[in-house]
C-alpha cells in the first residue's frame, strides 16, 4: 500500500500573529511554524498503514523551501521520502490542490491522507478539490479508519454522532482529531532522518481562483453577560451555555 | 518549541537538536507531568515510564547505534535532560544514571564482550543500572572509600557498602567503585550475586519520586570478566563529568517550569485590586528569574558545543553545574514566594521542584565542592584536599 501524506506548514497556535505591511499577508518575522496539527494524525495513520500492509509513505507540501523543517519532523516520525513543491509567494487553495494533484498523478498512491483542515486559513478546501482533480474517492473528517482488503471503512464525526461509511481504493481520507495518537519522533530516528532526502520541485503554474483583498486581526470584544444567583438566573445560565455558547 | 527563549538561542541549535528537544518536551507534557505529583506524594518511581523512555531512545543518547544508542550529540543529550527535568528531577536523575553513570563507563572502559553483553539491554530498558560511589562516611571525598575487593582464584571478593545510590534497589546491575590494592577500580555487580543486598532509603523529603538505596556487599564474588578497564579516581570522576553536564541542562528545565508557573500566577492573581504582576517587587523577581535562566542557557549552550568538540574541561563542567543548579534552586524558592500560600500546594509544581533541587545542589559534587574545584583551577591552590 503506497501512501501519500499532504502536509501544511502553519504558524504555531501559540504565536502572536501580526498582519504584514501590505495588509494582505501574515508577517512571518519571529513566527514559529509547525506541522498543521491535523496533519500529524494523517502522518501517524500513514505510518500505521505501512507498518501493517507494507509499501511506502511519502510526504509532500506545497510552499516555500523553509518547509523542510516540518518535513524533517515527518521524516523523523518514519516517513521515507519528502517533497517540497516550491510555490510562489502568493497562492491559493486551488493552486495547492492542483499541484498536489499533479504530484499524486506522478506517483499514483493507493491512499492519500490529509488533515481535515489547515489551522492557518481554515478553508477546508484541499481534500475536496484534490479528489475532484484526480478522481479518487473521498471521505472527510475521519476519526477511525479500518482497511480490510480493498474495503475502506471510515468512522466520521457528524453533528451529535458518528457515521460509518465504506469506500474503496484509491481514496483520499482527511483526518480528524482522535484518529490516533501521533507518535513522538524517536531519537535514533531523528538522527537517521538527517540522511533522508528532501526533494524540491518547482510548482506548475496555474491561474489563481481567489485573491486576498485584506486581512485584519479581530478586535477583542467582550460581550459578557452578568447574571445573578437567583434560581431563575441559574436556569437561564444553563440555557445560555447550552443553546448559545454550546459548551454543555 | 523552546519554552523560554529571550535571546533567540533557538536559532543556534540544529534541526536535529530542536527535533529531539521538541520530542522529549511533548513526552514530558504527555507522560511525566500528568502523573508525577502522585508519585512524588507516594514516594514511588513511575516504573511504567521506563519502557517509554527506552522506546524514545533516551538510554544511550550519545552512544553509537550498534550498541542500541541513539547516535546523537552532547547538545541533544543536554536538551533532552532539560525537558525531562522540566517534568521532575527524579525522571532526569533516572536517565542521567542510566546514560552517564552506567552505559558511559561500560562503553568507555568496557571490553567488546562487556559492551555487547550489557549495552543493548540497558538501551532497551530491559536492564536498569545504578552507580555506587558514595559511602556513608565518604561523600565529597570519595578517595577515602573503604569498600574493597580482593583478587583471588579468578574472582574479586567485594566487601563494603554504598549509600545514597539512585535506582539502587530497582537496578539489575550496579557499577561499583571499590579499592583493589588501594587503587579505585570499577566492577559490574549483578543483582543476584550472593552477598549483595539493597535497602531503599525511606522518608526523603526531596526527590521523592526517585528511588535511593543503600548497597551492602558481603563477600560478593564478582567474576573477573566484570571488571572495567580503568584505574584510579579518574574512572568515576569521568562518569560524573558526563552526568554533571546533563544536570547543568536539566536544572534549566526545572527553572523554566517554576518561572512559567510564577509568571502565569502573577498575571492572574489579584491582590489590592490588581494582578500582583503589576507590582514592582513581583516584576523584579520575574525579571531576575528570566535573566538568570537566559545566562544559564548560554552557559549550557556553549558547554554543549565544547563537549561536542571534545574540548570541555571538567572545571568548565563544574562551573555550569554549580551555576545552573543554584540558579534553578533560587528560582524555585522565589517562584514559591510569588505563589503565596498556593505555592506550598502540590497543585503547583514549584514546591516539588524546590525540594528536588536541594538534592541536585548536593549530589554530583556539592555547590561548594564545585566552587573549590574552580578555585583550585584559577589559583593553583587546592582548598579541599
Ligand atoms: C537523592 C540523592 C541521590 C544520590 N545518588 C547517588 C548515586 O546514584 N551514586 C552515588 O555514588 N552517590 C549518590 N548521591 C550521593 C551524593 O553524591 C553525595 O551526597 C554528595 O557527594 C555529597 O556527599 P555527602 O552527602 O556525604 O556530604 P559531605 O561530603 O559530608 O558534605 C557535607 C557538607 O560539607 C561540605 N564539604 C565537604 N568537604 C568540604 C571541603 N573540603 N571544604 C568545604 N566544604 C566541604 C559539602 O559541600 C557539604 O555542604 C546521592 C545523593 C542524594 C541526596
Ligand atoms: C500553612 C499556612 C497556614 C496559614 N494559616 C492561616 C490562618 O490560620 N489564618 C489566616 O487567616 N491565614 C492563614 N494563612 C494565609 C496566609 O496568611 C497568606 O497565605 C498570606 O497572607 C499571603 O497571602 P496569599 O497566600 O493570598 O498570597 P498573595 O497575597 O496572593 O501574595 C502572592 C505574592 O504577591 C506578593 N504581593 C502581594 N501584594 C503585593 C504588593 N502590593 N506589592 C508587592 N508584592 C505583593 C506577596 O508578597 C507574595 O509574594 C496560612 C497560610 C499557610 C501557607
Amino acid at each position: 500500500m503506497n501512501v501519500l501524506i499532504c502536509i501544511s506548514r502553519v504558524p504555531d497556535t501559540a504565536t502572536k500573529i501580526v498582519v504584514g505591511s501590505d495588509g494582505k499577508t501574515i508577517d512571518n518575522q519571529g513566527v514559529k511554524f509547525i506541522i498543521n496539527p491535523y496533519d500529524e494524525y494523517a502522518i501517524e495513520e500513514g505510518l500505521r498503514i505501512k507498518e501493517k500492509f507494507g509499501g511506502s509513505v511519502t510526504a509532500v507540501t506545497v510552499g516555500s523551501e523553509q518547509s523542510s523543517d516540518i518535513l524533517r519532523t515527518a521524516l523523523a516520525m518514519g516517513v521515507e521520502k519528502a517533497t517540497i513543491i516550491k510555490a510562489p509567494e502568493i497562492f491559493d487553495s486551488y493552486f495547492v490542490a492542483y499541484n498536489l494533484a499533479e504530484y499524486a498523478k506522478s506517483i499514483k498512491p493507493d491512499i492519500i491522507l490529509l488533515g481535515r483542515q489547515s489551522v492557518d486559513f481554515d478553508s477546508f478546501q484541499i481534500p475536496s478539490l484534490l479528489a475532484g482533480l484526480i478522481d479518487y474517492n473521498l471521505v472527510t473528517v475521519v476519526s477511525k479508519l479500518t482497511i480490510d482488503a480493498n474495503k475502506i471503512i471510515c468512522e466520521r464525526d457528524v453533528e451529535g454522532g458518528k457515521e460509518i461509511v465504506e469506500t474503496n481504493l484509491p481514496c483520499i481520507i482527511s483526518a480528524q482529531k482522535g484518529l490516533n495518537e501521533p507518535r513522538y519522533p524517536k531519537l535514533p530516528d531523528i538522527m537517521k532522518a538527517k540522511s533522508k532526502p528532501i526533494e524540491i520541485l518547482e510548482a506548475k503554474p496555474t491561474d489563481l481562483k481567489m485573491e486576498v483583498i485584506s486581512m485584519e486581526i479581530p478586535m477583542k470584544q467582550r460581550i459578557g453577560k452578568i447574571l445573578s444567583d437567583s434560581d431563575e438566573d441559574i436556569n437561564e445560565l444553563v440555557r445560555l451555555l447550552h443553546e448559545e455558547a454550546k459548551v454543555i | 518549541m523552546q519554552k523560554i527563549d529571550y535571546y533567540n538561542i533557538d536559532e543556534l541549535f540544529t534541526i536535529e537538536e530542536k527535533l529531539i528537544r521538541d520530542s522529549v518536551s511533548d513526552f514530558c507534557d504527555r507522560e511525566i507531568i500528568p502523573i508525577i505529583s502522585e508519585h512524588y506524594r507516594n514516594a514511588t518511581f513511575p516504573m511504567g515510564i521506563i519502557p517509554k523512555l527506552a522506546e524514545l531512545g533516551l538510554f544511550g543518547i550519545t552512544l553509537p547505534t550498534e550498541y542500541g544508542g541513539s547516535g546523537a550529540n552532547y547538545t541533544s543529550y543536554g536538551l533532552a535532560m532539560q525537558e525531562l527535568e522540566r517534568g521532575d528531577s527524579a525522571i532526569r536523575s533516572f536517565v542521567s544514571v542510566q546514560n552517564s553513570l552506567v552505559m558511559y563507563p561500560i562503553f568507555t572502559y568496557g571490553t567488546e564482550e562487556q559492551r555487547k553483553k550489557w549495552l543493548p539491554k540497558l538501551a532497551k530498558g530491559e536492564l536498569i543500572g545504578c552507580f555506587g560511589l558514595t559511602e556513608p562516611d565518604y561523600g565529597s571525598n570519595p578517595a577515602g572509600m573503604i569498600t574493597t575487593a580482593k583478587h583471588a582464584n579468578g574472582k574479586f571478593i567485594l566487601n563494603g557498602s554504598k549509600m545514597w545510590i539512585t535506582n539502587g534497589s530497582i537496578a539489575d546491575i550496579a557499577v561499583v567503585w571499590a579499592k583493589i590494592n588501594d587503587v579505585v577500580c570499577g566492577l559490574i555487580v549483578e543483582k543476584d550475586m550472593r552477598g549483595f543486598q539493597t535497602y531503599e532509603m525511606k522518608n526523603k523529603l526531596s526527590l521523592r519520586a526517585s528511588i535511593t538505596s543503600e548497597l551492602i556487599f558481603q563477600d560478593v564474588e564478582v567474576p573477573e570478566e566484570n571488571i572495567l578497564n580503568v584505574k584510579g579516581l579518574k574512572g568515576p570522576l569521568s562518569c560524573l563529568n558526563q552526568a554533571r553536564f546533563g544536570i547543568s541542562w536539566g536544572a534549566i528545565g526545572s527553572a523554566i517550569a517554576v518561572y512559567e508557573s510564577a509568571l502565569n500566577y502573577a498575571k492572574t492573581r489579584i491582590q489590592f485590586d490588581k494582578p500582583i504582576a503589576s507590582f514592582q517587587l513581583i516584576q523584579e523577581k520575574l525579571v531576575w528569574m528570566l535573566n538568570e535562566i537566559t545566562k544559564a542557557q548560554l552557559i549550557a549552550y556553549r558547554l554543549g558545543r565544547l563537549m561536542d568538540e571534545k574540548k570541555a574541561r571538567p572545571q568548565q563542567v563544574s562551573l555550569a553545574k554549580r551555576n545552573n543548579v543554584r540558579m534553578a534552586l533560587d528560582c524555585a524558592r522565589i517562584s514559591r514566594e510569588i505563589h503565596g500560600a498556593n505555592g506550598i500546594l502540590d497543585e503547583y509544581p514549584v514546591m516539588r521542584h524546590a525540594a528536588n533541587l536541594e538534592s541536585v545542589n548536593t549530589y554530583e559534587g556539592t555547590y561548594d565542592i564545585h566552587t573549590l574545584i574552580i578555585g583550585e583551577d584559577i589559583t593553583g591552590f587546592s582548598a579541599f584536599r
